[in-house]
């Protein structure tokens, strides 16, 4: 079980200091997770840690590719409604 | 602002509305990391042609901070405060933060330190400010009220969770205001910026402004936002806009009833240098700095030498002219119908003079002048040719552009202007003045208030006068 991070990092540093395991590097041209230290924060911490603050949608996935923080959940707004919300805010 | 702070912050050049024109502070870009995300931050920080909070161009180990913050202090003697601001948040990146100001209070222990925070991690931070004697901290709030706070914070890191919407909000507002709360107990000066967001917090900064007051804020600074879209910042790419100078000074006006607000603020790079309005940090890169010789001892004599020669300077002054303090109340005095209109003034001034050629200015000084003398108001940026990416765009011509931005000024003034600019002003409806080269900038300015007086050109309108 682990995590990766994907080229979509933007290198802002968030979650390095705060993996449990010491498995974050500040590579470039952007962040990487050494898999054999990964454990997913499993019995450390309540969430993996690093997913918990990464500031970019899609940055970290998990085996399957999948991101933790997929497309609308770090904005709160689905990409269904991007349109819409776009409208409200330029009225403003 | 009480005597007392007002020496406590007689040369913090962001601070003090008359320091800013003497002394230097260097931000130094050691905190990467960030527990919360605002809408107008985009936290891919490094453009090197971008100027605004956030942003540096390259990220220091504390060894290296130090070792450019002694290089800006010998090459630069008007330096006297070392902020961390950034690009992240300075208290989520705690050992980077005080290990810094650690090492450099051995080397150079004049300088003053200060940090700039989004406050949630602040209360767990405050004794550990204390021991390093930081003199200043800026906090930045946006709001007390949770349903504004959510739509300005999507999200907070909190105790190893990602928290979202309203009670995100919730929890750093209390967080904020628990640690300005513990900032005056300590005798910690705090300042409070708060970034105007139409149609989000704008009306409600009104009331942020009293409750940080009460809170024990000793000044409060109401910024502009910057969104644009090519930043990448959620507000910029949905559309949202900032406030017109125009927006900003009513509010600006409207809240500074009886607290000291400042109106000299440049919102710099979390990695500048030099004095507010010209950034210096080209010069100083590490490339550059790693091969400078310093003499520490010789450069602090001639720190020390400076600040003496300066408080003799403001002294005087003082006397000569024993006028507000340097970051002025907003007064509504009753005044009589025959002195004339307020008016806008643009300046293009370095070091309190009226010194640049318009077309080098990269900023102008507003004042607001009347029979009551010359306010300083804000400052606005002169449009730049930019250099840097292609997508950055050049939509309209850069003059063009700049007189945009003065909208509102009835005078520009400045040692020299071209033929073009001169004539676009003037249709513009603004005066270009180049006849007080060199003159200090509120006498410059009063004696253009008062050729208008004289002329004619500020009588109230009869409605106007009914109501002074
Ligand atoms: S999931 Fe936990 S252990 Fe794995 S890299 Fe992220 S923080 Fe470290
Ligand atoms: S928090 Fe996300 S964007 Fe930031 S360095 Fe880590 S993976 Fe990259």
């Amino acid at each position: 079980m682990t995590l990766a991070i994907i080229e979509s990092c933007v290198n802002c540093w968030a979650c390095e200091p705060l993996c449990p395991n010491g498995a974050i590097v500040a590579a470039e041209p952007f962040f990487a997770i050494e898999a054999a230290k990964c454990t997913e924060c499993l019995g450390d911490r309540p969430a993996p840690q690093c997913a918990e603050i990464c500031p970019v949608e899609g940055a970290i996935v998990n085996e399957l590719d999948e991101p933790l923080n997929p497309p609308g959940s770090l904005t709160g707004i689905p990409p269904e409604r991007w349109a819409a919300v776009r409208r409200e805010i330029a009225a403003r | 602002m009480p005597e007392a702070i007002r020496r406590q912050v007689a040369d913090h050049p962001c601070y003090s509305e008359q320091a800013h024109h003497h002394f230097a502070r260097m931000h130094a870009a050691v905190a990467p990391a960030c527990n919360i995300q605002c809408h107008y931050c985009n936290r891919k920080y490094d453009c090197a042609n971008e100027s605004r909070p956030g942003v540096v161009s390259e990220l220091l180990s504390p060894e290296q901070a130090v070792r450019k913050a002694l290089a800006v202090a010998a090459a630069i003697p008007q330096m006297s405060v070392l902020g961390i601001a950034g690009p992240g948040d300075p208290l989520v990146n705690p050992e980077r933060t005080f290990a810094t100001f650690r090492l450099l209070a051995e080397k150079a222990p004049d300088l003053k330190l200060c940090v700039s925070t989004n406050g949630l991690a602040l209360p767990d931070a405050v004794s550990e400010l204390a021991r390093h004697n930081v003199a200043h901290v800026t906090i930045t709030i946006n709001c007390i009220d949770p349903d504004v706070g959510a739509q300005i914070y999507p999200w907070i890191f909190w105790q190893g969770r990602r928290v979202r919407g309203r009670e995100a909000a919730a929890i750093l507002i209390e967080q904020q205001q628990k640690g300005l709360a513990m900032l005056a107990e300590r005798g910690i000066l705090a300042k409070v910026n708060s970034v105007m967001i139409p149609g989000v917090n704008d009306r409600h900064l009104v009331e942020v402004s009293k409750a940080v007051k009460a809170k024990g804020a000793f000044l409060h600074n109401l910024m502009p936002l910057i969104a644009e879209a090519e930043h990448g910042t959620f507000y910029g790419v949905m559309g949202q806009r900032s406030p017109t100078p125009a927006e900003l000074k009513a509010l600006q006006d409207e809240c500074a009833g009886d607290m000291a607000l400042m109106r000299h603020c440049r919102q710099c790079r979390a990695d500048a240098v030099g004095l507010l309005g010209e950034d210096r940090g080209a010069e100083f890169t590490m490339e550059k700095v790693e091969a400078m010789e310093i003499d520490f001892d010789a450069a602090l004599q001639r720190r020390l030498e400076f600040r003496a020669a300066v408080a003799a300077e403001l002294e005087t002054k003082r006397e000569r002219a024993p006028q507000a303090s340097p970051v002025t109340l907003h007064r509504r005095a009753p005044r009589p119908a025959d002195d004339g209109r307020p008016v806008l003034m643009a300046v293009a001034a370095k070091r309190g003079l009226v010194f640049e050629h318009f077309g080098h200015a990269r900023e102008f000084l507003i004042y607001e002048a009347s029979a009551a003398g010359a306010k300083l108001i804000g400052h606005r940026r002169a449009a730049q040719y930019c250099f840097g990416d292609a997508e950055c765009g050049e939509a309209e011509d850069v003059l063009a552009q700049t007189i945009r931005a003065l909208a509102g000024c009835e005078a520009v003034l400045c040692s020299r202007i071209g033929w073009e600019p001169w004539r676009e002003l003037e249709a513009a409806g603004i005066q270009p003045n180049g006849e007080h080269a060199m003159e200090p900038v509120e006498d410059a300015v009063m004696a253009v208030w008062r050729e208008m007086l004289a002329a004619g050109r500020l009588v109230r309108s009869v409605a106007e006068q009914r109501c002074a």
